[in-house]
């Protein structure tokens, strides 16, 4: 799977470029999701006659720039050994980031949290989540649609704010 | 939350998307303003009342000037719209046609008399160029923001800037069925002056308004 396997390369990516200036292993694992959010949502940018590295690194590097510049003000005094405890510890697959989905979602407005709660967490197909939310097929694509925007936005928020 | 979690979340139930949207929704921005300032050109200030002969050509002359850096602008937005587009533009070819404009004017003001240079350059509207065409252009840019924000640029200022661009010349191209003054310098001073006016506007917005 395309994104699982992108996930290895952008943490790998991230740990790199976030270790060297002092950050957390968590950091690299909250851009990752974001970056992977991000060519979820961008996919209709990505040509498919050209190649797909160029394209996946002008994200990954977009939102590392973006991040940085988000939390210029809370990164700038972390203290140089925290670096070295970070790079020494093993935690590749295991580390989490700092986002909460399901407190993420609860700021989602109905529609959108219903609609992603059924085609994207239990996997109902367009018609049955149509059912169930009482929409129509289109209304629920375009809320997921709309829905994991809005998630990937609030994901960035966030991070600004904290 | 795991990052597993995440990707099994987005990999469920995974819509097809259209990859042309992008140009789509450029093209169309770009082709509604164009309607959009002709209509508020010519309700609100009046089509130029001299359309005979020589004043004709020098109409088309300005406009085919401006549509020179539209097409190439245009194309050039659809690219840095997508993530890493920006390493495909470039901003030599579309400073050529300014500095032909230049060039040009230059020429006719060597081959006037000195007691004419005042009128061609000042004009008899420039005061009215000056403030209709960053005006008219507010509407064109939001409907190109608009238009860019449904992609992914990754070179925020220069996308700005071209958006700035864009709106620039299609308000001057609209502005040019109004303005009766058809000297070279006028139109190198105050049409690229506004228009490049536009773009450094947008060139500093575009870092806010097109952040994703």
């Amino acid at each position: 799977m395309l994104l699982s396997r992108l996930s290895g390369h952008l943490r790998g990516y991230y740990k790199g470029k976030l270790t060297r200036i002092g950050r957390s292993a968590t950091e690299a694992e909250d851009l990752t999701q974001e970056a992977l959010m991000a060519i979820h949502t961008q996919r209709h940018t990505y040509h498919p006659a050209e190649p797909l590295t160029p394209w996946v690194h002008a994200i990954a590097r977009y939102k590392l720039i973006d991040y940085l510049r988000r939390t210029r003000a809370s990164g700038a005094d972390v203290p140089i050994d925290d670096a070295k405890e970070v790079m020494a510890r093993d935690d590749h697959i295991g580390t989490e980031s700092a986002y909460d989905l399901s407190r993420l979602l609860t700021r989602l407005p109905a529609k959108m949290r219903r609609a992603i709660q059924s085609m994207k967490l239990e996997g109902l197909s367009v018609a049955e989540a149509a059912a169930r939310c009482g929409m129509s097929e289109s209304d629920v694509k375009v809320s997921v649609h709309r829905g994991l925007k809005v998630l990937a936005a609030s994901i960035a928020r966030e991070k600004g704010a904290s | 939350m795991k990052t597993e979690e995440l990707i099994a979340m987005l990999s469920t139930n995974v819509e097809p998307v259209d990859h042309r949207s992008t140009v789509r929704s450029i093209g169309t921005a770009v082709a509604a303003s164009a309607v959009l300032v002709m209509a508020a050109v010519i309700l609100a200030l009046g089509l130029r009342t001299d359309l005979m002969g020589a004043s004709f050509i020098f109409l088309l002359l300005k406009v085919g000037f401006l549509i020179g850096i539209l097409v190439p602008a245009s194309l050039y937005l659809t690219r840095l719209s997508r993530p890493g587009g920006e390493r495909r533009t470039s901003v030599a070819l579309i400073a050529l046609p300014f500095i032909a404009l230049m060039l040009l004017a230059a020429v006719s003001l060597t081959f006037s008399p000195r007691s004419h240079w005042n009128h061609m350059v000042v004009g008899d509207q420039w005061l009215e160029c000056l403030i209709s065409i960053p005006l008219i252009a507010v509407a064109p840019f939001a409907m190109i923001i608009w238009a860019v924000r449904r992609a992914a640029p990754t070179n925020l200022a220069r996308t700005g800037a071209f958006a700035g661009l864009l709106a620039g010349c299609l308000s001057a191209a609209g502005y040019a069925l109004h303005c009766a003054d058809d000297s070279a310098p006028f139109v190198a001073l105050w049409y690229g002056g506004t228009i490049a006016l536009c773009t450094a506007a947008g060139w500093k917005l575009g870092p806010r308004l097109l952040r994703w």
